[in-house]
């Protein structure tokens, strides 16, 4: 549409603040980081004011050979245009969260955080296979320094498991692309977007992104790096993992597994529906036993991701895009509820939730935002986590009414350790008298809370605003997966012998395009 | 008129030795007061010489034409692209050398001419087309080798380094002669073109197939793959870090290219006989340079199995046995180099207050806090020579898998990968300890001005803007490994 390399630049800004802040000391960089952040934030919404909804469905395309073997290539579409903008808008709260709270080596901080920025808008909008697993795989390095540095106590363990985990899920998903580049002959992704696989090579190519993504999402039971990398991180590296990077794995499962292999997706449904609800109640009961804060919340991650694999491999629009909307309303809210922790982390520097109690009396403006914050989490209407939720859920009942009744106990589960959390830490008689001591909200505080909460409300009462521009992109992978979609329990009456055929018929012409 | 051809053929190889007489003489007369001097001459030398081998790589030189001295050697653009590398690692070893031994009051006139001379051998090495070339070559690098190995001759770890590099180098020659015995008694010749011609692609003898294994046990010494490498450790901790840093360049290049010269052009018709044989050896280096580094605290012992593990990568590209894989390899080979480079200049710089080596990983704790720059620069290595993107280090693995992948060795790939992940554990325990321990302020002092430009230097070539370059590089390692196909 517009020939201005915008996507290069919002690129470019972070990482340019990047350099500068390395080289600053604690005021500069901070300064800088939030300048860069801001910029890219104002050019995330010229990109979205620019957007063509309902136009073609990749827009703001770059390219530029400017390497051997694969290719400067940029592009987006509805889906990844909202996971830029949730990148985007999360990013100044992040540097927002860290502006008192690190006093060591700040520049290298904001470094990695800007370097951070760059890569996951980098995955976004990467067009080239192997440009996207660069900025996939680089992710790795400034997150294990923030979590190693700048961590809690337990941090060198959780920043090794981090680190070694993804690495282990990801480099089988390299080998895979070597496969298809040499099979398709193309790094372009739109390309193999519409190529067929052979049906046998699908099954394995599957296993070995489904080995990256899972670990990303993360699934039961490759989840365990989550809770330990989340509870050591700073409050704003928990932020930006729980917000954006943890959807790298969903959009990973939206443009890779589900467009590129969808029989061998349809195939391997039961098995992502059974980690799924196996995920959802495990990591539900996981969290109700939980005295740290941050624990609890990360468990509580696993759990909502779990909604989300669960809506995409119903292999329907409302599945495809309540997960969609899940991803968005869960990096809000996550994001949102680490802060909170966050806030009070730094007034009495412990996680643990009996050190809390009646923060409602010195700190009401906290609890407001706290409980908008707990009730997003759970799903009440008029909040962001309703709509997904609610979108992927139905989707899942046309599929299977068990593992959707089961998938629903998440949300039961999910307002019962929710609410006992809220209840311990911010209702009942103030014990300590340090906790009683707290003071409310500071303006920088407002300031990051404010944003999430009009986001998370705007995402409940009116989701359209987030859903159009992917609509049309939902819509094509819909048809691109129809050929494959498995027969729902609910239309045993309905599928008629000549439904049966032409699936046959797409399956076996799915086959012999693979084949040649 | 053909012995002009090959005179002129050989230039960069005639200039070396010519030059390196010169100096002897010189360094007979002058005596260790002349050392600098001799060094500088000698660094010249062999700027010269990368000039002259310049024109055969962009020339893409191949075939019959590259032929010299009745085809014993192969002038070819492959064997210039190594040569270029070799010529690269005793430049750097030329340059941050003389510090180093001032202090030990050990910068001895021999030690530039020693690296001229390995450099020759190494030079006839990578062009060889004949067996008895190659030995000739092996030899003239490998004595030179071991002299220097034990150059700081009042140090006991620096003796013990020079013999046993000296008694297992000697062994692998030996076995190297007898494969080379075998193979010439069941092949009648030489010459890596009869060679070619008498094996065919038909089914392989006893006997040359014993002569292969040999020749492959003699060759895989020299690039210390498993299981071949147990010198490795011990050398590279005993010798003199300058001459550590030339042994993980220079020789490891001239090995590794007469390896693929030896596979790929005499043996290329039987590349399943030799394929087993590399895949074993690929995947025993990658898991053995994995697992031996993860115990090892000694930051030289460190990057010696970390250089097992890079060698068991490229062995798989050559594995894969296609001209992509030697493409691969030799771009790994070149960013391999680089990042060697750049580890030892940090270990040369890494010293405490009196001005005494700080090997010990446990020392280094807190670096990048009192050295920023330097722990930078470690950091990055740590993190290319684990593969991790957006670092150069990855294109290299990127390129060997990649090639696997297109020769149909999927399951090679996918093993040698997941093996990578072990060794990212050791390249990370660094960075923990550089980064996330608490400072000991054990490193001091100031670093030299000429380390410091290399340091800067390779470290930007290491960066994601080493990318940039891949177009070039990969044009010009396509071209050598071209020419290495070019049979006739």
């Amino acid at each position: 549409m517009t020939s201005f390399p915008i996507l290069s630049l919002m690129l470019l800004v972070p990482l340019v603040g990047a350099v500068i802040s390395l080289m600053s000391g604690r005021e500069t960089a901070r300064m800088v980081a939030l300048c860069a952040t801001l910029i890219d934030l104002a050019l995330g919404i010229v990109l979205w004011a620019h957007y063509d909804i309902g136009g073609a469905q990749w827009q703001f395309q770059e390219h530029a050979d400017l390497f051997a073997g694969f290719s400067w290539k940029l592009g987006i579409d509805g889906i990844a245009l909202m996971l830029i903008a949730l990148t985007v808008f999360l990013m100044p709260i992040c540097i927002g969260a860290s502006w008192t709270a690190i006093e060591k080596r700040a520049g290298e901080y904001y470094a990695a955080f800007l370097f951070m920025e760059t890569l996951m808008i980098g995955v976004f909008t990467a067009q080239d296979l192997f440009l996207f697993y660069i900025m996939f795989e680089a992710g790795l390095i400034p997150m294990y320094l923030i979590i190693g540095i700048w961590g809690g106590a337990e941090r060198i363990y959780a920043s090794y498991k981090f680190f070694l985990y993804t690495l282990l899920g990801s480099v089988l998903m390299l080998i895979a692309m070597f496969w298809m580049v040499n099979e398709a002959g193309t790094t372009d992704i739109p390309t193999l977007m519409q190529y067929d696989f052979p049906v046998q090579a699908q099954t394995w190519l599957f296993l070995a992104f489904f080995a990256s993504f899972a670990v990303k999402m993360p699934m039961w039971p490759v989840h365990t790096w989550l809770p330990d990398a989340h509870v050591q991180a700073p409050t704003a590296g928990s932020v930006i993992l729980a917000g954006v990077l943890l959807k790298m794995g969903g959009y990973g499962f939206i443009r890779f597994s589900l467009p590129m292999f969808p029989v061998a997706s349809a195939h391997f449904a039961p098995m992502v529906w059974g980690l799924s609800i196996a995920a959802v109640v495990i990591t539900s009961l996981i969290a109700l036993v939980q005295n740290d804060m941050k624990k609890l919340i990360a468990y509580s991650s696993v759990a909502h991701m779990a909604i989300v694999t669960v809506g995409l491999f119903a292999f329907n629009r409302q599945g495809l895009e309540g997960s969609m909307v899940v991803m968005l309303s869960h990096g809000l809210v996550a994001g949102a509820l680490f802060l909170a922790v966050g806030v009070i982390y730094d007034r009495l520097h412990t996680r643990e939730i009996a050190r809390y109690g009646g923060l409602a009396i010195n700190m009401p403006y906290y609890a407001l935002f706290f409980l908008l914050f707990t009730m997003a989490s759970i799903g009440l209407p008029g909040t962001s986590g309703f709509v997904g939720e609610f979108l992927s859920l139905l989707g899942i009942y046309q599929q299977s009414s068990l593992i959707a009744l089961i998938s629903t106990t998440g949300i039961i589960l999910g307002a019962a350790y929710m609410l006992y959390l809220y209840r311990r830490v911010v209702f009942g008689v103030q014990v300590h008298a340090d906790t009683a001591a707290m003071p409310d909200l500071d303006a920088r505080e407002w300031a990051m809370m404010v944003p999430l909460a009009v986001a998370v409300l705007w995402m409940g009462v009116y989701p359209e605003t987030f859903m159009a521009p992917m609509r049309k992109d939902i819509g094509t992978l819909e048809a691109r997966v129809a050929i494959a979609k498995p027969r729902g329990d609910a239309d045993v009456k309905t599928v008629s012998r000549k439904a049966a055929a032409t699936a046959a018929v797409a399956l076996g012409a799915a086959r012999v395009g693979g084949v040649k | 008129m053909d012995f002009l051809h090959s005179m002129a053929a050989v230039s960069a190889e005639e200039l070396l030795s010519s030059a390196a007489l010169v100096l002897l003489l010189w360094a007979a007369w002058g005596g260790d007061k002349a050392a600098r001097a001799i060094s500088v001459a000698a660094f010249a030398v062999l700027v010269a010489a990368a000039a002259l081998a310049l024109p055969a790589l962009t020339a893409g030189a191949g075939g019959k034409a590259a032929l010299a001295f009745d085809g014993h050697l192969k002038m070819d653009a492959f064997a210039a692209f190594a040569k270029l590398l070799i010529y690269l690692g005793a430049g750097v070893t030329l340059v941050i050398a003389p510090p180093f031994f001032d202090r030990f009051k050990a910068m001895r006139a021999e030690f530039p001419l020693l690296i001229l001379l390995a450099a020759l051998g190494m030079g006839i090495m990578v062009s060889a087309n004949d067996m008895l070339t190659l030995y000739i070559g092996l030899e003239l690098n490998s004595l030179a080798a071991y002299v220097l190995a034990a150059l700081l001759r009042a140090d006991g770890r620096s003796a013990e380094a020079g013999l046993k590099y000296f008694v297992l180098g000697s062994l692998a020659s030996g076995m190297l002669l007898y494969g080379i015995s075998l193979t010439y008694g069941f092949t009648g010749t030489t010459s890596f073109d009869g060679i070619r011609a008498v094996l065919g692609t038909g089914p392989l003898s006893v006997g040359a197939t014993f002569g292969l294994v040999f020749v492959l046990i003699g060759l895989g010494f020299k690039i210390s793959a498993a299981p071949m490498h147990m010198w490795t450790p011990d050398v590279y901790e005993g010798a003199p870090a300058p001459v550590t840093a030339f042994f993980a360049t220079a020789p490891k290049v001239a090995a590794l290219a007469l390896l693929m010269r030896v596979c790929l052009d005499a043996f290329g018709g039987q590349v399943f006989a030799w394929k087993q044989i590399v895949i074993c050896a690929s995947l025993l280096s990658i898991l053995w340079g994995a697992f031996g580094a993860i115990g090892q605290d000694n930051i030289k012992r460190l990057l010696a199995y970390s250089s097992i593990n890079n060698v068991g990568f490229m062995l798989i590209g050559l594995a894969a046995g296609t001209a992509a894989g030697a493409s691969a390899m030799l771009v790994y080979l070149a960013i391999y180099v680089v990042s060697s480079v750049a580890a030892f200049v940090i270990v040369l710089q890494l010293r405490d207050a009196n001005g005494d080596a700080v090997e010990s990983i446990a020392d280094m704790a807190g670096l990048s806090r009192t050295r920023p720059g330097l722990a930078a620069g470690l950091a990055i290595v740590m993190f290319s020579l684990a593969g991790i993107p957006p670092l150069f280090g990855f294109w290299g693995k990127f390129l060997v898998f990649q090639a696997a992948v297109q020769a149909h060795m999927v399951v090679l790939a996918g093993l040698g990968i997941a093996a990578s992940v072990i060794g990212a554990f050791y390249y990370l325990k660094v960075v923990k300890v550089l980064y996330f321990d608490e400072a000991t302020d054990k490193v001091q002092g100031p670093g030299e001005f000429a380390n410091t430009v290399l340091l800067v230097a390779s470290s930007l070539f290491l960066s994601p803007l080493g990318y940039l370059l891949t177009r070039w590089l990969g044009a010009l390692a396509g071209t050598a490994a071209a020419s290495l196909f070019r049979f006739g």
